[in-house]
């Protein structure tokens, strides 16, 4: 099975995350949402799959290029 | 009434259609929540102005009093005073503008500098409807009167700035001054309604769905210090006359980057900022009197407005795709359409769009580059037309 890291693109605050380990995703699907510049951006699965592994919470701060969430399809 | 006058007497139509309006105003500030921190204030002063005898924007001419605004007319009322000392000086937009730039990150822009020209391609629009609305005044000179000056305060609309609008128009046409900022300020707010259509119009699926990598360069401390100082440096000898804007943009932009001043930066941003948006949006409110706003020409400069601001739109995508014929590395041309200042709300819509082409895209750092190089941008077509104008008309 092939693996997706999904990174963050850029620095900010997680708001609410929308998906666990174990869930299956479609592309586009929103895996959560990242305050930044002060607007809610979601951060969008790239493809259809099965969460693999995601290791955040909400209110923690990430920076641009830390995972998101790893996917595999 | 006796020795006691009420204002019911004075009531006219013109005055219950302009209570209307104030109400409308409110309404889509307060429920709808476009621009409220303008809208509020602006409509507020559009119904206070037009309840007679209040005398807020009473003016003097040669000893005698007018209810009504009389642009060179000596000011006597709360608004009128504001309007005068405030608008008519020249001191509140660029005031504004200091703060717009304690509150603005070069951060992108510095990391790719290309983006720089998106900022300026989206200004055609501004010089296109400036031709419409110049075309339009000649062909019906007994019902509208636009002449150049006129026509330069409808197209600075495209720029989708407020601040520059009004300066722009209190220099050129002060009478069109209340539709032109109405028109501006509500189609910033409907940037995310105006934009996609047009966006979409000029784009593929494919070239919408063109990913760029999320990650812009990091820009150094001292990059971000030296931008305020060099661009000021460089516009201004360009373009003398946007010293006052961009000026004023650039310092408050080196409050915020110096690291040493941090309290004014905080105050320009924050408290000084919202002092001047009250007496802006209020005296921009207070000069909409029944017989300043309901003619014509304001009509027109609504309708002109829209194709201003769909024409910087276009403009700022069809030269993001005429970078791409020329470079290896492509750009999604949608960012081209965050050229119009209108920030952050332009670069959002983009990344919006981007986003639901390819998932895997994320545009909003690439778009606030072209954003606001928007706002250097507008501003500085405002100094074009400023140095301009004066002379064609001698």
């Amino acid at each position: 099975m092939a693996e997706e890291r999904v990174e963050f693109p850029i620095t900010g605050k997680i708001t609410t995350v929308n998906v666990k380990a174990g869930d299956a995703v479609q592309e586009g699907d929103v895996l959560c949402f990242l305050e930044s510049m002060k607007m809610e951006n979601p951060i969008l699965a790239p493809v259809g799959g099965n969460i693999a592994s995601i290791d955040i919470s909400s209110g923690q701060v990430v920076e641009a290029g830390d995972i998101a969430a790893v996917i595999e399809y | 009434m006796g020795f006691f006058e009420t204002g019911f007497s004075g009531l006219t139509w013109g005055s219950l259609v302009m209570l209307i309006i104030g109400g409308v105003l409110l309404y889509l500030g307060i429920a709808k929540k476009m621009e409220p921190l303008l809208l509020v204030p602006i409509g507020f002063g559009v119904i206070l102005v037009n309840l007679p005898l209040g005398g807020l924007m009473e003016t003097i001419v040669n000893g005698e009093v007018y209810e009504a605004y009389v642009i060179g007319g000596e000011p006597a009322g709360l608004l009128s005073r504001v309007f005068y000392y405030g608008l008519t000086w020249e001191i509140i937009p660029p005031l504004i503008f200091l703060g717009l730039g304690a509150m603005t990150d070069f951060g992108p822009l510095i990391a790719n500098p290309k983006t720089l020209l998106l900022g300026a391609g989206a200004q055609f629009g501004v010089y296109f409807s400036f031709f419409i609305a110049l075309l339009l005044g000649s062909a019906f000179p007994d019902v509208l009167h636009i002449g150049i000056n006129e026509a330069a305060s409808i197209g600075i609309i495209g720029g989708a700035d407020g601040p520059t609008t009004i300066y722009l128009t209190n220099r050129l046409a002060p009478h069109f001054i209340g539709a032109t900022a109405v028109a501006a300020y509500t189609y910033m707010a409907l940037v995310p309604i105006i934009q996609p259509p047009v966006i979409k119009l000029l784009t593929t699926k494919q070239e919408r769905g063109i990913y760029m990598k999320p990650q812009l360069r990091e820009v150094a401390k001292r990059e971000k210090i030296l931008f305020p100082i060099i661009a000021s440096i460089i516009i201004i000898l360009l373009v003398p006359k946007s010293a006052p804007l961009i000026g004023m943009f650039m310092l408050g932009n080196l409050l915020k980057e110096s690291g040493v001043t941090e309290r004014l930066a905080d105050t320009a941003a924050n408290a000084f900022m919202n002092v001047l948006t009250i007496l802006l949006g209020l005296s921009v409110g207070a000069f909409m009197s029944a017989d300043a706003f309901l003619k014509p020409e304001s009509l027109i400069v609504f309708a002109l407005g829209i194709i201003a601001f769909s024409a910087s739109t276009a403009f700022g995508v069809l030269l993001a795709k005429l970078m791409n014929l020329f470079s290896k590395e492509k750009i999604n041309p949608m960012i081209g359409a965050a050229g119009v200042s209108a920030v952050p709300m332009a670069a959002r819509v983009v990344q919006k769009l981007g986003q639901q082409e390819n998932p895997r895209n994320f545009l909003l750092m690439h778009a606030m580059g072209p954003n606001i190089a928007g706002v250097i941008g507008t501003a500085t077509a405002a100094g074009v037309f400023l140095g301009i104008i004066p002379n064609l008309l001698g």
